[in-house]
């Protein structure tokens, strides 16, 4: 199946010289939830407002749906919605005005069921008269939302989405991107919580100083790169790790308590019946044990450091 | 949630007019909202005006190839109106979403710089057209008007006002502060409406004031406007229609750039 977003050799030099995009070939499948990770100014917020049209790219080519984001704006840009970063709202304007003015904006007749509707699923439909300038924080993000959702977008960005979002609102924009998902819309989110990548994203791509470093599909990416830790409780302080054990490779916890043994989950052998093995034959006995698995988070931080 | 599996057919070749509408109907939303500075105050300083010029000045200054001082201003005041408020509200019009950030929805929206300017520009005249007749009714309370040729006196006010709505969306996206949105409406188009035979007829002027007056181009503007008044004019009505057709060219070919430049709009 052809990708809804395909962008090759893309790349962005901005008036000051400064290089925000290197060269970025990217490909987005219809109807997935792609998560683009990746630090402050790596270059997520350029990429997308160029797929957006609010940028324009230096070199390279992006089509949306099959139509080149230049040649053919009118057809590419009516297929997406833009939740942008910061909460650019009007101020006068009430909240049902603001949201009838992008789905104007966007080509389409007027539907108020579906106006009514989009606000109900973001609990702002008791604001609908309210000024949005009366709004807080929160409600102006939904109103954001509500407003890239107005026009029936068949791919949606969603630039930091949670960023000072409370939980609430969290909770009910989840809802919706599944939702939209499960109707066929192409999400592609930029967050910091990786948490939320974690949970959400089919795929994930990291970008780091303009170029994107790596997209898997998020599975195997936390089996690729997945490591577990094995931590023992001990009943007896350790002073040091005993010599017997050091080919495990073991770490031992500041307060001599824990021992820590990390191992790849991928591979062939996880050395865990050997450890515990030398581990009764030195007589170190612990009364607990758990596993944890390295989270989205760790592999990466583990990722954009190795690029540094 | 709808979501039709079926891309839109919207090709490069039609017309956003819903997206025309949209923009325009926002713009005069707005103006609806702050309909007591948009319309009361100019009427309300205009007014003044035909006070001070017309009933208490004005009884002492001879007429003017027949025509009676407080009506002879007429035109030019109607002229200073347009041309103040239409480069204002156009430009307010544009700059603010710049400054609040809701510019990001119009440049990513299906539509293209013609309907954006037509949205912007074209409310941004409405309101100085309706101002312009507003103010021409209030005259009558004050003054006896006549008018010559009212298709022309309409033409004149429509491009008038067209043109300098341009140059406020023009201003507008230039500006890179509040400060600089006043700048050219305080500074430049209001001294040289003031010089440019509001108030008089150039022949007045010394000689080589004329001949500076002719450079002005707000000249053409109130000329041929009174001209369609009262049919006499410093300038020949045709070198009027043709300046003013001149510089709503120009302002046109300047947008056109801008927005084929993407200057000061897109990184």
């Amino acid at each position: 199946m052809a990708p809804i977003i395909s962008i090759s050799s893309l790349t962005k030099t901005y008036a000051s010289g400064f290089q925000a995009l290197k060269r970025i070939d990217l490909a987005i499948d219809k109807g997935e939830i792609f998560a683009l990770l990746g630090p402050n100014g790596a270059g997520k917020t350029t990429l997308i407002s160029i797929v957006c049209g609010i940028v324009t790219p230096s070199t390279g080519t992006v089509t949306v749906g099959g139509h080149d984001i230049l040649n053919d704006y009118r057809a590419a840009r009516s297929l997406i919605g833009l939740v942008p970063q910061e909460l650019h709202t009007d101020a006068f304007e009430s909240v049902w005005a603001t949201v009838s003015f992008s789905r104007g904006l966007f080509g389409l007749p007027t539907d108020p069921d579906h106006i009514e509707q989009v606000l109900k699923s973001l609990s702002l439909w008791d604001k609908k008269d309210s000024k949005i300038m009366t709004l807080s924080g929160g409600m102006k993000r939904r109103v954001l939302i509500a407003k890239a959702l107005a026009h029936e977008p068949q791919v949606l960005f969603l630039d930091e989405p949670t960023a000072g979002v409370d939980v609430e609102l969290r909770k009910d924009m989840w809802n919706v991107v599944r939702a939209l998902r499960a109707s066929g819309v192409t999400i592609i989110l930029t967050t910091h919580y990786i948490e939320e990548a974690e949970e959400m994203a089919d795929r994930i791509g990291v970008i780091n100083k303009g170029e994107i470093i790596l997209t898997e599909r998020k599975a195997e990416l936390m089996q690729k790169l997945g490591k577990k830790a094995l931590t023992l409780q001990l009943h007896r302080e350790l002073a040091a790790i005993p010599e017997d054990l050091a080919r495990h490779k073991l770490t031992l916890a500041p307060s001599g308590k824990e021992l820590i043994y990390t191992y790849d989950t991928q591979g062939e052998r996880t050395g865990i019946t050997a450890l515990l093995d030398d581990l009764a034959r030195n007589n170190i006995r612990f009364r607990d044990l758990q596993t944890t698995q390295s989270s989205l988070e760790d592999i990466f931080v583990g990722l954009v450091r190795k690029d540094r | 949630m709808k979501a039709d599996n079926v891309i839109r057919p919207v090709g490069p070749q039609t017309v956003n007019l819903r997206a025309i509408r949209a923009i325009y109907g926002f713009e005069m939303a707005r103006t609806g909202r702050t309909l007591f500075q948009s319309i009361v105050s100019p009427v309300v300083s205009t007014s003044l005006y035909f006070i001070v010029f017309g009933a208490a000045i004005g009884t002492r200054i001879q007429e003017i190839e027949g025509v009676s001082y407080g009506a002879f201003i007429v035109p030019g005041l109607i002229m200073l109106m347009i041309l103040t408020q239409s480069t204002m509200n156009a430009s307010f019009g544009i700059y603010f979403p710049k400054f609040t950030g809701t510019i990001f929805e119009i440049l990513s929206a299906p539509v293209s710089f013609m309907e954006i300017v037509i949205g912007y520009v074209g409310a941004a005249a409405t309101k100085s057209i309706i101002l312009g007749l507003i103010i021409l009714a209030t005259a009558w309370l004050f003054v006896p008007l006549r008018i010559d040729h009212p298709g022309f006196m309409l033409l004149f006010m429509v491009l008038t006002a067209i043109t300098f709505s341009l140059l406020g969306f023009i201003i507008g996206i230039w500006a890179d502060g509040f400060e600089q949105l006043q700048l050219i409406p305080l500074l430049v188009i209001t001294p040289l409406t003031f010089l440019g035979g509001t108030f008089y007829s150039i022949d007045v002027l010394p000689p080589v004031w004329q001949t500076v007056a002719l450079f002005n181009p707000i000249v053409y503007l109130v000329s041929g406007f009174r001209w369609s008044f009262y049919s006499i004019a410093d300038v020949s009505v045709g070198i009027s229609l043709a300046m003013t057709f001149a510089f709503l060219a120009l302002c046109l070919v300047t947008v056109w750039w801008i927005f084929k430049t993407g200057y000061r709009l897109k990184k």
